[in-house]
């Protein structure tokens, strides 16, 4: 087949780094011209900004372009940059788990590093000297609850758990119980995965989020959604839905140890301004970062 | 879904702004191709492929076909359908099976695609279908990983071959073959752990598995919610091990999978089954022209074009169309038209795809089905005359109608009041086309 053959030529080129596109670009367009805007606009749809938001980046870059009467194409690049990190924010945002007792719900559809995360987090905060319980409430999933234990035992921190098909809420309450009873600092909630379109599993969700604000009204409380860097569009639905259940209060990105860039939580960042928080590269327990937005915008174009 | 969302109401409004200047052009045609290069693009089909794809389409579309037709708006839907239904495989595609049992399929992907679920399915699937399956659990790396297939296995009381403490995943695919002889399974899937397709070690791991357990398929398992990069995870593994076949999962989302085009189109390996649920009996064959509907965000509206297309015939529409524009519409031409509208179910969403309407402005007329027979009635009462020239439809002939037809005076009085004004309205649709005008606010049709 035709067809086949000549995009199996055209990808080689795709896996070539976005900086050399870039640099390909400026340096065959000579001038400023929408040629040039067009072909930048592109890449940025190849990391998953989305065709509206890449769009929009463009249009703030040619207006910078317009207003500083740059003439030089290879400034553009470094115009891009700083509007992409306008939108991600230049400030990390930290987990607002001050003072304790603090309460994480970690929600996210199936298979995007929930559990994986919950470990690495635990041990974030264990090594900042907080203590630190979680609580098995994916009782659905085969195994998700032991695949919990295995990471509590490596962090070496407490977990509560039950059978597997019992309640998430009943958990969830067990777990608030025992962690004031232990003067735990962090409760840390692993949830079953679930597709943002499945009504009773969101409902499933939303009364795990009241009972935790029931039992623990006072204490901080975050809800990350859990985001697999290699998800297109369809994370900016997810975030939306998600945040009807109870507010996303940040992002963990994972899985940006791979060649996906991940630059779809800009548009969720730029139309529901929920900020990604930390970020996971790797399977490792210490394999999870701050979120540094000049880092992230860094390697969308390396 | 109404018809007027969506690419099909875009592309609409972008043919609507060409109406009148007589057939639409090359250039309208590249307007139309950026629509769809954009829904494709929002749909997650990666960009080159977006780009070859436009290429082809386009070439398709400037020839006559597209040009000539009356409704090119739907002509390069069609089209466009029709190519992605093409590229994904026309039809089903089936797992085969070893003439020397057993038949071993190796189920590979990146970390949460859905490998060990789909296992179990595929093994209750096969299972169904007459085979033995065992089920081989060599990932050694996730945390619970082997119990997970265990429990999966257990629920579907489908053996599970796993070697505790065991870590070299070559030795256990191994192992499980022969166990799988010896309890004569026709069936080994093994489920692998997930990995990148650049932690080369992790790849050269697959590849001696592949080695050592010579597989019937390897099955690549792909997140429908995949972004650009899919292009990438799927040519790296098919380049290494050859893949033979693809399962997109969590298509029970609301994902328009165009990782689905982007995965077929550089592998050129056959998606055999969607995943659509986490229960286990969730799988199903793929079907590419549910797939190709879904990625154009389309729904149910390419069959009502397919029907709208059977049911019009062209040449007769053109003639309409003139007779609209000349005034010259008659009581014969409403009945024919009439007829065919019938022909194609729901009113509201059919008259759109009339030659020479305006889609946006009939999307809020309102049709009276139940009437539609007295209409057509009154008409059938009249004489070849009468449909012709209805100026001379005087009173003596109005209470011969309205007696043949079992209606009263009033309801032939005011249908012929309606079709003149209908005309009139008709006269100013196709010279409001022309200069792209606006809707036509709430107008009823005589039925
Ligand atoms: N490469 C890589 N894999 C990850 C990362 N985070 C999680 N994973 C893997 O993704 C898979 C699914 O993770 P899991 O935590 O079970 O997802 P959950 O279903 O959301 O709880 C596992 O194989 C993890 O090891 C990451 O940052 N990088
Ligand atoms: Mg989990």
């Amino acid at each position: 087949m035709g067809f086949f053959d000549k995009l199996k030529d055209g990808l080689s080129k795709t896996r070539k780094s976005i900086t050399e596109k870039i640099d390909q670009v400026l340096v065959s367009f000579g001038k400023v011209d929408d040629d040039l805007f067009d072909e930048l606009e592109e890449i940025l749809v190849t990391a998953d900004l989305g065709v509206d938001t890449a769009v929009r980046i463009i249009e703030d870059t040619k207006k910078m372009v317009r207003e500083r009467k740059i003439t030089d194409p290879s400034k553009v690049k470094e115009l891009i940059k700083e509007a992409l990190v306008e939108i991600m924010g230049e400030e990390t945002e930290k987990l607002e788990i001050e003072p304790s007792p603090a309460v994480i719900m970690v929600i996210g559809v199936n298979g995007v590093g929930k559990t994986t995360s919950i470990g690495k987090i635990a041990n974030m905060l264990k090594n900042d000297g907080k203590k630190v319980m979680l609580a098995a409430a994916d009782t659905f999933r085969a195994a998700a609850i032991d695949q919990l234990e295995i990471w509590s035992k490596r962090v070496g921190v407490d977990l509560i758990k039950q059978d597997e098909g019992s309640d998430p809420a009943a958990v969830i309450y067990d777990a608030i119980q025992a962690a004031r009873a232990r003067k735990a600092d962090v409760l840390i909630c692993d949830t079953a995965g679930r597709l943002h379109t499945k009504k009773n599993l969101m409902e499933e969700l939303r009364k795990v989020s009241r009972i935790i604000d029931r039992e623990m009204p006072n204490a901080k409380r975050e809800n990350l959604l859990v985001l697999d860097a290699t998800t297109g569009q369809n994370a900016v639905t997810q975030a939306k839905t998600f945040s009807e259940v109870s507010e996303v209060t940040g992002i963990v990105l994972t899985k940006l140890d791979g060649t996906a860039k991940g630059g779809i939580v800009i548009a969720i960042k730029s139309e529901l301004n929920v900020p990604v928080k930390l970020i996971g590269v790797g399977e490792q327990l210490d394999d999870l970062q701050p979120f540094d937005a000049k880092d992230f915008v860094e390697a969308l174009f390396s | 879904m109404s018809i007027f969302e969506g690419l099909s109401g875009k592309l609409q409004n972008t043919i609507n702004k060409f109406r009148g200047k007589g057939r639409v052009t090359e250039k309208d045609v590249k307007e139309m191709m950026r629509e769809i290069k954009l829904a494709l693009l929002e749909a997650d089909v990666n960009f080159k492929v977006v780009k070859d794809f436009i290429n082809k389409i386009s070439q398709r579309a400037v020839g006559q076909d597209v040009l000539e037709s009356l409704t090119p708006g739907q002509q390069v839907i069609k089209i466009v359908h029709e190519e992605l239904i093409d590229l994904m495989g026309r039809v089903p595609a089936k797992v085969t099976f070893s003439s020397k049992p057993p038949t071993v399929y190796m189920m590979v992907g990146l970390q949460g695609s859905g490998k060990t679920t789909t296992s179990g399915k595929l093994a209750n699937l096969l299972r169904k279908q007459g085979k033995s399956p065992l089920l081989v659990a060599c990932d050694v790396y996730r945390p619970a990983a082997v119990k997970q297939l265990q429990v999966v296995g257990n629920q579907l009381n489908v053996p599970v071959f796993a070697l505790e403490g065991n870590t070299d995943p070559i030795h256990i695919a191994k192992k499980a073959i022969e166990h799988a002889a010896s309890k004569l399974h026709d069936l080994v899937i093994i489920d692998t752990a997930g990995r990148l397709h650049i932690n080369e070690e992790l790849m050269d791991e697959l590849e001696n598995i592949k080695n050592a357990v010579r597989p019937q398929e390897i099955l690549l398992v792909i997140d429908s919610m995949t972004g650009q990069d899919a292009v990438n995870v799927a040519d790296s593994f098919n380049q290494k091990l050859g893949v033979d076949g693809l399962i997109l999962t969590k298509l029970d989302g609301d994902t328009r999978g165009g990782a689905a085009l982007s995965v077929k189109a550089v592998t050129g390996k056959p998606i055999k089954f969607a995943a659509t649920g986490e229960k286990l009996s969730d799988i199903e064959p793929f079907f590419p022209d549910r797939m190709a509907s879904r990625i154009l965000g389309m729904g149910d509206v390419l069959s009502l074009i397919e029907k709208a297309q059977e049911a019009f015939d062209e040449k007769k529409a053109l003639e309409l169309e003139k007779k609209l524009r000349t005034q010259q519409f008659t009581f014969d031409d409403f009945l024919d038209q009439m007829q065919q509208v019938k022909k194609m179910g729901p009113l509201n969403q059919v008259l759109g795809m009339i030659p020479g309407m305006n889609a946006k402005a009939l999307s809020n007329i309102e049709v009276d089905e139940k009437k539609l027979g007295h209409v057509e009635a009154i008409i059938k009462s009249m004489t070849a005359k009468e449909r012709n020239d209805p100026g001379i439809i005087n009173g003596s002939r109005r209470k011969r109608i309205a007696a043949g037809s079992g209606t009263t005076i009033q309801e032939v009085n005011s249908l012929l009041k309606q079709f003149e004004e209908m005309k009139k309205m008709m006269k100013m649709m196709s010279n409001m086309g022309k200069r792209g005008g606006k809707g036509l606010g709430k107008f009823r049709m005589p039925f």
